[in-house]
Order: C-alpha cells, then structure tokens, then sequence
C-alpha cells in the first residue's frame, strides 16, 4: 500500500486532480486483468450496496423486509504525477445496474470497450451505452490465444462503430499495449473535444 | 470435503460468513452525508495525525482518519476497510463536518471534464510510465 510520490504530510499541499476511464466490456473479456496491467497497486473492488433507503429516505425503519444488491466493481491506480492520479474503473455486468454506471460515467473522460472477438455481441450494451452518452470511448480487442484474428476494419464493421472510432488490438495482460490503448483513448477524446467545440462555435 | 485440520464445512470464517455488519449499520442508520457528495474519485486526506476514539466517533472515523494519512480515494477507501461505498460517503460526511478530512471532489470545469492541459498531462505521465 506504498503510493511513492502521492505520500505527503496530512493537510499540506493542495490534493491533486483526479481523473478516471472506464473498462467496459462483457463478462469474463479481462476487464480487472487490463486494470491489474497498468495499476500500480493490484486491482482492489469496491461496492455498492443497493437498497431502496438509497433514494430520499434517511430512515431504516422496515428496511428489514427490502432486499439489496450488491454490485462489485474492480479499479486501479495510476498516479501519474504529484498533481494527476488516474483512476481505472471495471464497469460492473451489463444490462444491469445502468445507474451505477450513471455514476460511474459521470466525469470520466472516457472508456475502453475490450472485445473478444469469438463473443463481439457481448460489447454491444456497453457501445450502445457510451454512443447514447456520448462519452468517447476506443474498442480494444483483446488477442485471446487461439482465437481467430480478424483484421481491425472487420471488427469494426462487425460492431457497426462510427469510421472516427478507433479500434486498436491489445494484450489485456501487457502493460505496454494497455498504456498504448489508453493514450490511442485520450487522443481521441481530445480530438473529439476540439470537434465539437469547432461545431458549437460555428453555430 | 474438508482435509484433515481444516474447520468443519458448516463453519463459516472470514469471507464465508458474508456481510456480518448490515450496510448501514455502522452508520447508525444513516444512508446519506450529512455533507458533500464523495464521487468515487474525490480525494481524500486527514488534517490530522490521528483523532480520539472518545471524541464521538466511531472505529471506522478513526480507521478512515489512518488511512486518509495518505491521500485516497472514496473507492479506495472503502475497498481499504471494506465497507460499501454509501456506507463510507456518511462516515466522510461526519469527518468533514468535524473538518478531520480535506476532499477535492475531480470536476474541474462546469462541463464536468478536466481541461485540455490535464489530457495532455495524462498522455505524457503514461508514456513516462
């Protein structure tokens, strides 16, 4: 539990700026894996605990007889400077819990969709999910052993992806790709940024 | 089932057992703070060495007030103690009525995302990793 350069006495200094993306992808496609790659501590969970009290009630009473749910989340650390730490947030099962990645969207300056290309459909609830959102977000395609490549423009046919998405392979378990598909992110939503800005100036 | 020395299979220990706190127990019923909003990524560090038990504060505070000798996260610290996450966002609340914690919540701009010198600064710190 050793952060190196984030260590500092207790209240001096400003806090620095946190930032995070998100790993979004089907179950089982190696989205802790992808996290644990790059994270300078291994990968810890988090959890939410779900019950009905959560919403404008502050008062337990009867909550013996609501159920909840937990939903787990995986992340990891990257400090990245004394000022910039960078989160990696795992987004938990599809089709499920959309609000808990309403939360977890908000002020994420992206995300990575990983992809198996033997399961691709897995991947379309959560393209669906940050089109809608309008999060800019990269395909990774994770280079399972065994598994049949396919060419880039393929996949990208296949998951019906706007020509400006990248879509980049990498190996979940290699820190080097990992770094390289987040920055390919980053460009990115940069890029994207300064299009849309061009777009509303030009209104 | 269970090899020679080991607890009898009925005997739940440690991770087997489940939750043995309710979620909001340590909270005392409490599901919201009574200040701030800690999203996952507000930072987090105590103002002080350490506080006193006897100062009001339950055993979790003072765990928190530990852990936060380090700048954390909300998500860290609750996957540091263990706690689920709206749990940990009112024993925050307690501590930063008291001022025991200093947060920066992460939106920089009304937009809510970081400006362009913070993606340029994230590019450059991953290619120095």
């Amino acid at each position: 539990m050793d952060y190196g350069r984030s260590e500092r006495p207790a209240g001096a200094a400003p806090l620095p700026t946190a930032i995070k993306i998100l790993i979004a992808g089907g179950f089982g496609v190696g989205k802790t894996t992808l996290v644990g790659a790059v994270s300078e501590t291994r990968p810890l969970r988090t959890e939410e605990v779900l019950t009905e009290t959560g919403i404008g009630i502050d008062d337990l009473s009867g909550v013996e007889e609501k159920t909840t749910t937990t939903v787990a989340m995986d992340f990891g650390r990257i400090t990245l400077s004394d000022d910039l730490v960078l989160y990696l947030f795992g987004t938990p099962g599809q089709d499920r819990f959309w609000f808990v990645w309403d939360e977890l969207a908000l002020g994420a300056i992206g995300a990575v969709v990983l992809a198996d290309t033997r399961r691709l459909a897995d991947c379309f609830p959560s393209i669906d999910y940050f089109e809608g959102r309008g999060t800019p977000f990269v395909v990774a395609v994770n280079c399972f052993e065994g598994a049949k490549q396919y060419r880039l423009d393929e996949v990208q046919g296949a998951l019906d992806l706007d020509p400006d998405v990248p879509v980049v392979l990498c190996d979940a378990r290699e820190r080097e790709t990992v770094k390289e598909v987040l920055i390919t992110l980053l460009e990115y939503a940069m890029k994207l940024r300064e299009e849309r800005r061009r777009a509303a100036g030009a209104d | 089932m269970t090899g020679q020395g080991e607890p009898a299979e009925h005997e739940w220990v440690d991770d087997h057992a489940g939750p043995v706190v309710r979620p909001y127990a340590v909270t005392g019923g409490r599901a919201r703070p009574v200040t701030g909003t800690f999203d996952l990524i507000s930072l987090v560090t105590a103002t002080r060495a350490e506080v006193a038990s006897e100062s009001g504060l339950g055993p979790e505070h003072v765990a928190i007030v530990g852990l936060c000798q380090r700048i954390q996260s909300v998500a860290e610290i609750a996957a540091h103690l263990d706690l689920p996450v709206g749990t940990v966002r009112v024993l925050l609340g307690d501590l930063a009525a008291r001022s025991l914690v200093q947060v920066r919540e992460p939106r920089a701009t009304p937009a809510g995302l970081p400006d362009d010198s913070v993606f340029e600064a994230v590019i450059n710190g991953l290619r120095a990793l």
